[in-house]
């Protein structure tokens, strides 16, 4: 048991210190710019919940929200159940073991902007191994530059590709916490694939897999380096996902204001998500 | 059997084609390139990786990468140890409020505070340096550790503890020579994770950087935007960013699952 003990402050301050002034400050700074108007020089006035209440009713932002919640429904919807298929058919001992859980974490360890390089050279028409083999071999007409679906299946699967090894390794975690008493019991019950699969695994993995989803919710809802290296958020807006919208509005027009208010609501739908994480990873410790 | 290795199989070129295509890349000319398309270099070369090794542009980027990287693994660690020790020993005011809110931080968008964050370190003097970098890193690597820590702390018995105590030991003797060698994997996995999410984000460190602590992966971005098409040259610098998480990840494979879970697999 815990002992009640406030003196474990002092063993927190340190950490409390750091993320608040990385956490506090800049969210105050964003608080700030969200409820005034500015035009340069450093003249501010006060302007309201005006922001919010524009950029809640504009098309572009619904319309960069739509995309996103488009984006990250169709990552989830591939990326889990692949990830499962793929954690159930992985070895459980030998010499293949470790080479499957290095080369299907090496995806993740590659710095973001590089995976958008990566994927731009693959995919160009040309010279590309994937668009050459599109264009030439298959004869179909790919250029993700041009085509707005193009563009949005090469960011889908580029994602597949990146992260569908976390779902894969942390079901895979769970799958090899279970007792081997466990399968020889279901022999005995002459259980078949799917009643293992829906009663001992799954059951199993569930812990893991909520974690992974809610991971998975978060980092494509907040993914912004590959897709702006990969399309630039084109052609056209087409694969303007919120993150780079927001980068447009704050850092290309410096429209400090709306960019703030746009912020502000965008790390309400992730605090959101993330109370549900809490909720759900602590309920049953 | 034999279908689901298939399954495993085709994943595994599915993950290495793109990376295959990279490598592949950074060894051709750059009239291979454009001449056409080529399954293998015809005409090996490595004036790619020369040009990064030997033009300080390039070769500056990765020391600074490497350098605010470990810097903010060392802070991150150092810090969340006595946290992560609090939070699986003690009960105290607030304790899980806390333990929430630095969660929300990991989750935090880094678009939502890349202009504020430019604004807060050029304030403190702190802009363009590793220092810059490596706090801002800690927004979201300190609740990392904190968690990942947490997790393996808690799996070690408190008898271990109170056992230390009625033996005669200090707090700081007991956790420096008795704790820290018990959850050392937990460390290294919590060091791991650090060093892996300073090394993959880009959008903070390049906001905070000009010249002096730009990271490799700025480098590279600029030099797609502005020198048109050096493809063999972007593709070579690419492939020296895979290598340092190629090589750690072999320790730490068996862990990566508990690191993605925040400890708690």
């Amino acid at each position: 048991m815990k002992v009640e003990n406030q003196k474990a402050w002092y063993f927190v301050m340190p950490v409390l210190l750091l993320v608040a002034f990385n956490a506090l400050i800049p969210m105050m700074t964003v608080v700030n710019y969200s409820v005034q108007e500015t035009f340069g020089d450093n003249l501010f006035f006060w302007q309201g919940l005006d922001w919010f209440e524009k950029l809640l009713r504009s098309e572009r932002f619904h319309a960069a929200l739509g995309r996103q919640f488009l984006f990250t429904g169709t990552i989830l919807a591939i990326e889990v159940p692949l990830g499962v298929i793929i954690a159930l058919a992985m070895p459980r001992k030998g010499f293949w073991v470790p080479v499957c859980l290095v080369t299907m974490a090496l995806p993740m360890l590659i710095p973001w902007n590089v995976v958008g390089a990566m994927w731009n050279i693959f995919t160009l028409p040309d010279i590309g191994l994937l668009g050459y083999v599109m264009n030439h071999t298959l004869g179909i007409n790919y250029n993700m530059t041009q085509d707005p679906l193009a563009a949005w299946i090469t960011i889908i699967v580029m994602d597949v590709w990146h992260w569908t090894s976390l779902v894969a390794l942390l079901s895979y975690a769970g799958l090899v916490s279970i007792p081997d008493a466990y399968y020889q019991a279901a022999k005995i019950d002459g259980a078949s694939a799917w009643s293992v699969f829906r009663f001992i695994q799954l059951p199993k993995m569930k812990q893991v897999l909520i974690i992974a989803v809610l991971l998975r919710f978060m980092d494509s809802f907040n993914i912004y380096t590959e897709p702006f290296v990969l399309t630039g958020g084109g052609p056209g807006n087409s694969t303007t996902l919120l993150s780079i919208d927001l980068e447009k509005m704050a850092l290309g027009q410096f429209d400090l204001g709306p960019a703030a208010a746009m912020s502000l609501i965008y790390f309400a739908i992730t605090l959101l998500a993330s109370w549900l994480f809490y909720t759900l990873m602590t309920r049953n410790n | 059997m034999r279908k689901r290795n298939w399954i495993v199989i085709i994943y595994i070129l599915f993950l290495l084609l793109p990376i295959y295509w990279l490598v592949a890349m950074s060894f051709k000319t750059t009239g291979e390139i454009l001449s056409g398309f080529s399954l293998f270099p015809q005409t090996w070369t490595f004036d790619n990786y020369r040009v990064i090794f030997t033009d300080p542009s390039w070769y500056w980027g990765y020391i600074n990468s490497i350098a605010y990287v470990s810097l903010n693994t060392v802070i991150s660690i150092a810090v969340a140890l006595p946290a992560a020790y609090a939070f699986s020993r003690y009960r105290f005011l607030g304790d899980k409020q806390l333990f929430f809110w630095l969660l929300t931080n990991r989750m935090a968008p880094a678009a939502v505070f890349a202009l504020p964050f430019f604004q807060l370190y050029s304030a403190v003097g702190l802009f363009d340096t590793y220092w810059a970098v490596a706090l801002a890193h800690c927004l979201f690597n300190i609740p990392l550790a904190v968690w990942i820590l947490e997790g393996f702390m808690s799996g070690v018995p408190v008898e271990l503890d109170e056992t230390a105590y009625v033996d005669g030991y200090s707090f700081p003797r007991f956790f420096i020579t008795i704790f820290l060698p018990t959850i050392s994997s937990g460390v290294g996995v919590a060091a791991f994770f650090c060093f892996m999410f300073s090394w993959v984000e880009l959008l903070l460190a390049k906001t905070l950087t000009a010249v002096a602590a730009k990271p490799i992966a700025a480098t590279m971005t600029k030099t797609a935007s502005s020198a048109g098409y050096e493809l063999g040259l972007l593709a070579a610098a690419g492939t020296l960013t895979i290598i340092p998480g190629a090589i750690v990840i072999y320790f730490v494979r068996n862990y990566i699952a508990k690191g993605f879970a925040l400890g708690r697999v």
